[in-house]
């Protein structure tokens, strides 16, 4: 076991994966010389050369295609995008080319490409710098869509998305870069399937599912929950497309009652999907209708209005104050 | 005042080595590229433009009829197309748009595998990897990225393969194919872009995509471009291999716009009468590509009538396999529509198939249902 951040354990699965496979190969602004804006590609190109970790000229929907036309030639592409913001100019190449190839060809042409986003909010930035923009992705078809929310998932997850076969979205919450955690470095690729929700902390009154930067609100969340009497069970969704239903489900039939957590928008979102999936599976289970703390429906606000958007440990605690029937904000009564 | 500028102005600086009558011109500098073209290779070319015209009518007729969906006519450009898919290796990989039949048939592409996806059997027509040549594109220009990016995968290899995108003067505007030029000159990837400029864009004159030649703007990325008369096979072919070449030898990209005329309608789908001059189809016509190498062949004594109706009868039957392969094609399974949407398991969408597959089962298992 070593400690390091969130963005030294995913550099160090890209460090492995580059290793383990020739064909693999990362392609991005910035991600050379500079290590990336971030620095989660510090000394990749040093190490594995200009071929194997490419700076790429300032135009994603090419990063995305010519990704593309690398796949077709047996290689396995890693394509940084910078900043969540900026993956609308390769929105086309993704949804268009990368997702539906696969299906195009009926099989033949095989599009392994990895596309990481750093994302989500909480740091301060400038316009188009702190989007969550998964949704847009759950909804195409072709595409694996994950989000790993601490240092030993990041390295593990970033090793598994480059060896599956199919394109996946590998979003980062950016405000996490910088947090410690223990990872271990010896685990295999089957150690934990990418596709498998964890339960993060045990609990009975209420299912609390999240994924990103706010499975540590929701730990916090939890913890608060404790001192007032509320035991909650905490899942870290970690794979977004495909949902893993099983666990989340076998969760709510346990505790009745379902809050969702994300920062992007509520409508449309992964909330909307996990609240109709879940009633469905577990109607007769439910104690209360599952309640969704998200973004709001705006633009991503300024700096300084960040956290009147970000579903932060009292906007989820209200959440689970409602599913509880207890006082809260919508019932009009203050909390106590 | 026109909203638009006057576009494009014709100019004579085309490479040709065929002129419209048939006759050949010195060379322009390109006969090195023909030294092995004799009087067989040219009676080829001929035979391929010819099978590719009569294929191409057939399948408009089998639209026509209502067996096919869509067919997207090539009827004009076949000089283009045989004279650079002539000019490939096996070993070169074609990313192309929907229009480039006479590339594929050059390719070794087979009649069902051409017709299958505009019958509406299956999402694509053949293996990619069997004929090196990747399924029709539909959006239009992000070709260009995959080509150059296959290049660049080329060129980390240390193979001497080609990549080639074909493309029309419409995809021109595209970002794509600007910011495919961008990145095979920065990476000096082995790719040759193909542009026919057939001069619509469905309903759109070029000279609404384009103030200057097309050609021109290669340059500007640091490209070398050729403007090609493309219904002149012989031409189309020499400079094809002249790119071909240059990318080979680590000389990096090259751009080609061959001018050509869609005879054609853009699809079955439209309707070319409403937005263009009919005497504009007149005047291509004494230009047409097939026309002119006949001309040639009868002035150098290869278009006997033994030949011409060897050609005639070697139309006719791709027309009739063709046929045949259409009207014949296997129609697909119910449960087929979930397949290859995921290289590896899916949950979600396992469960998808698994309640459309019970579904079907209740309809065929309820009174009247087909159980």
């Amino acid at each position: 076991m070593n400690t390091m951040t969130f963005g030294r354990a995913i550099n160090s699965g890209l460090r492995r994966a580059l290793e383990h496979d020739s064909r693999v190969v990362l392609i991005g602004e910035d991600i050379g010389t500079l290590g990336g804006v971030f620095r989660i590609t510090d000394e990749l190109q040093k190490d594995f050369g200009g071929h194997r970790v490419i700076d790429a000229p300032l135009a994603e929907s090419a990063i995305l295609g010519t990704a593309v036309g690398m796949a077709y030639r047996g290689y396995r592409p890693v394509c940084e995008i910078q900043f969540d913001g900026f993956i609308y100019p390769a929105f086309n190449q993704i949804v268009s080319q990368v997702a539906k190839l696969h299906y195009r060809t009926q099989g033949r042409v095989k599009m392994p490409l990895t596309i990481r986003v750093p994302f989500g909010g909480g740091i301060g930035a400038a316009e188009h710098h702190s989007e969550s923009p998964e949704a847009y992705f759950l909804h195409t078809s072709g595409l694996r869509v994950v989000s790993a929310s601490n240092p030993q998932d990041a390295f593990l997850m970033i090793q598994q998305a480059i060896a599956c076969d199919d394109p996946v979205l590998f979003f980062e919450p950016k405000r996490r870069y910088h947090s410690k955690g223990e990872v271990d470095e010896d685990a295999g690729l089957d150690s934990y399937p990418m596709e498998q929700a964890r339960v993060e902390i045990a609990g009975d009154d209420a299912t609390l599912v999240t994924y990103g930067a706010l499975v540590q609100v929701a730990r916090e969340a939890a913890m608060a929950a404790r001192d007032d009497g509320i035991s909650l069970e905490v899942i870290d969704l970690r794979s977004l497309s495909p949902i893993d239903f099983a666990t989340v489900e076998a969760s709510v039939r346990k505790t009745g009652r379902l809050v969702v957590a994300h920062e992007a928008s509520r409508t449309g979102g992964l909330g909307a999907e996990l609240a109709a999936s879940i009633t469905q599976r577990c109607f007769y289970y439910l104690e209360h209708a599952p309640e969704r703390i998200a973004g709001f429906d705006i633009p991503y606000p300024p700096a300084k209005m960040e956290h009147h958007h970000l579903p932060d440990l009292d906007r989820i605690l209200d959440g689970v104050d409602r599913v509880m029937g207890r006082p809260n904000s919508l019932s009009g009564q203050e909390g106590n | 005042m026109s909203l638009h500028g006057r576009g494009p102005v014709p100019d004579e600086n085309l490479v040709q080595l065929l002129r419209p009558d048939g006759t050949r011109t010195d060379g322009s500098g390109y006969t090195e590229w023909l030294g092995d073209i004799d009087g067989a290779a040219l009676r080829g070319l001929y035979e391929d433009m010819v099978v590719v015209r009569r294929i191409d009518q057939e399948a408009t007729a089998l639209q026509r009829q209502g067996e096919l969906a869509l067919w997207p006519p090539l009827l004009g450009q076949e000089a283009a197309q045989i004279g650079s898919g002539r000019a490939l290796r096996q070993d070169d990989f074609v990313f192309s748009s929907y229009r480039e039949n006479g590339v594929a048939y050059c390719r070794g592409v087979g009649y069902a595998d051409l017709l299958r996806v505009w019958r509406g059997n299956a999402p694509s027509g053949w293996d990619p990897y069997a004929v090196n040549m990747a399924t029709p594109q539909v959006i239009i220009g992000a070709q260009t990225l995959h080509a150059t990016g296959y290049a660049m995968a080329t060129k980390f290899d240390g193979a001497d393969a080609v990549a080639v995108a074909y493309f029309g003067d419409g995809a021109t505007s595209q970002g794509d194919a600007n910011e495919a030029m961008v990145f095979a000159a920065s990476f000096q990837a082995p790719v040759v872009f193909f542009c026919q400029n057939n001069q619509w864009a469905i309903s759109e004159p070029v000279r609404l995509q384009a103030q200057r030649d097309i050609a021109d703007r290669a340059p500007g990325f640091g490209i070398p471009s050729v403007r090609v008369d493309g219904n002149d096979v012989l031409a189309s072919l020499a400079v094809t291999r002249q790119a071909l070449d240059r990318a080979r030898g680590g000389g990096g990209p090259s751009f080609i716009e061959a001018v050509t005329y869609r005879m054609g309608p853009h699809t079955t789908a439209d309707d070319p009468s409403r937005y263009r001059d009919p005497n504009e189809l007149e005047d291509w016509k004494s230009r047409d590509p097939i026309d002119r190498l006949a001309r040639l062949l009868k002035a150098e004594g290869l278009l006997d009538e033994e030949f011409a109706s060897q050609a005639k009868d070697t139309a006719d039957r791709a027309a009739a396999e063709l046929r045949e392969a259409c009207v014949t094609m296997p129609e697909p399974g119910e449960l087929d529509v979930f397949d290859n949407v995921y290289a590896t398991p899916h949950t979600v969408l396992a469960e998808q198939k698994e309640e459309y597959r019970r579904y079907l089962a209740s309809l065929a298992a309820a009174p009247g249902g087909t159980a």
